[in-house]
Formats: C-alpha cells, structure tokens, sequence
C-alpha cells in the first residue's frame, strides 16, 4: 500500500498525483485513500465558514462527490488538495447562503476593520496562559474568539496557520490575490492575538 | 525603525526563527513590539495544537462510509 508522505523535493511527484492516476483507472479504493487523508481537514474548513455542525457534515459529503464525479477536471498542475478545498469553499458558501436566505457571502470581500490593524492592549501574558483553563474551556473560548472574525480571515488563517499551507496554494485553494492572503493573514493574527489578551493577560497580584 | 514599519513586517517574522539584525534591534528598544510578537507567536501555537474542531471517529465513519457507497455507485 501506498504510504502518504510529504513529497521531500520539489520535482518529485506528489503522492496524491498517483492516488488520482488509480481513481481515473477505477481503483476506488485509491479515492478511500484521499477521503481518509483530507476528511479532517475539509471538515475544519466548512466548520470555520459554515459555523454549523450540520452544514459542514454536509459539506464534507458533498465536496467529496463533487471531486470524484468532476476528478477528470483536475489538473495536475495545482495540487489535489488545492483543489479540493476550492471545491469545499463552494460548497460551504452556498450553504452559508442558503441559512442568510440568498444573501450574498464571499470570502474575497475585503472586510475593512479598525480593530487589528494596530495592536491596542499590549499586555503580556501569563506563561502557558492556557493551562489555566480545562480543555472544554480553552475549547469554548478559541472557538468564541475566531468565531468573531469575517469568514475570510478564519479560513485564511486556518489554512496557512493551522494546516500550513504555503501563502501561494492558500492564494489558489480561496481564489485570492497573494497579498490578499498576506493582508487577511496579518489581521486575522493580530485580532485573536488581541481577542486572546482577555483571557490570558498576566494578572497582576493575586487575582481570580 | 517604527512600530508600525515593524508590525508590517510581523508576517515574515513568525515563519522566520532568526530575525534580521535591524528588527533584532527594534525589539531590544520596544517592549510592546516584543509582546505582540511573543504573543502572536503564542496565538498560532495554540490554535495549532488545539483541533478546536475536530471531528469525532464516530461521525469520520459514517461520512467516511457514506462517501464510498455513493462513489462505489458511480454518485
């Protein structure tokens, strides 16, 4: 069995290229492979634009079929997940419309926000601020405080921060300009860095 | 350097270990350049090592399987 590994050079062929080679050749089981590897990841996606548990599950499905029924489209030439989170970015935004009853969503609008743009409390945090929270807590509180930026900027930010994109295939998977997603990213940085002074800010004295 | 030529350049910095000399320099005089780097540096590490939306094995399953019947079945 084919092991999934990141390609060490770049003219190497990615591994993904040869699971699609063997899905074209009707090896479903090559397609299993590919759902396994990404299934976290799109979810993740539809979850941060969707905000809806039961939208991003329907996300996933949907963005999957789509890519095997459409898998002669894809081009070698941009990577297969590149491509797939276009594909789940589509599907998520049309759900998002569907809940907002037709109102216009999109992730390149570019919100224009004061807030982040430069860093208002400066206060340091505690050392390992998140230790003085239980897991379920931390959870709730960086799940409220991404929860507050434009959809954009939460998919940026968890495309190249989170999974670790490179700013170029963030730039492709969102259909966006490369100083777009440098833009987006910058901001989405500062204002949960600044949403998390709240909560982790080093305390002063004896305080509960 | 000002803070907000310094700021402009945060992106660069958190995906680079080593610091140019002139930003080094920036930091050692600007406290609170120096925390909204650490901090900002410390935002990503947490959302990194926190799935703060991770799907359950359970419902990995189900749509896992969901997806590959209907593939099997040609969608």
């Amino acid at each position: 069995m084919a092991t999934i590994q990141p390609i060490a050079g770049t003219n190497e062929q990615h591994p993904d290229v040869a699971l699609v080679e063997r899905v074209r050749a009707g090896d479903v089981s090559a397609y299993d492979e590919l759902v396994r590897k990404y299934e976290r990841q799109v979810f993740r996606i539809a979850q941060h634009i969707t905000q809806n548990r039961e939208d991003a599950q329907d996300v996933v499905q949907d963005a999957f079929l789509k890519a095997y029924e459409k898998l002669d489209q894809f081009q070698g030439n941009s990577k297969f997940y590149t491509w797939l989170v276009r594909i789940a970015v589509n599907e998520s935004l049309m759900r998002l419309r569907r809940r907002r009853t037709g109102k216009m969503v999109s992730i390149d609008e570019d919100v224009e926000t004061e807030e982040g743009s430069v860093p208002r409390d400066l206060a340091d945090w505690a050392p390992d601020p998140e230790q003085n929270y239980s897991r379920t807590e931390l959870n709730r509180i960086l799940r409220k405080t991404i929860k507050g930026l434009p959809p954009g900027f939460r998919v940026v930010f968890e495309l190249r921060d989170v999974q670790g994109l490179s700013t170029e295939d963030t730039a492709e998977a969102l259909s966006l300009s490369v100083p777009a997603v440098k833009s987006r990213l910058l901001r989405a940085r500062l204002q949960l860095r600044e949403r998390l002074t709240r909560y982790f800010r080093r305390k002063k004295g004896v305080e509960k | 350097m000002t803070c907000s030529e310094f700021l402009a350049l945060l992106d660069d910095m958190i995906d680079t270990p080593e610091l140019r000399a002139d930003l080094k320099d920036h930091l050692a005089c600007c406290e609170h350049c120096e925390v909204t780097l650490n901090t900002t540096r410390k935002t990503i590490e947490i959302y990194r090592s926190h799935q703060i939306y991770d799907m359950p094995a359970s419902l990995r399953e189900r749509l896992h399987t969901a997806i590959m019947a209907r593939c099997k079945k040609g969608c």
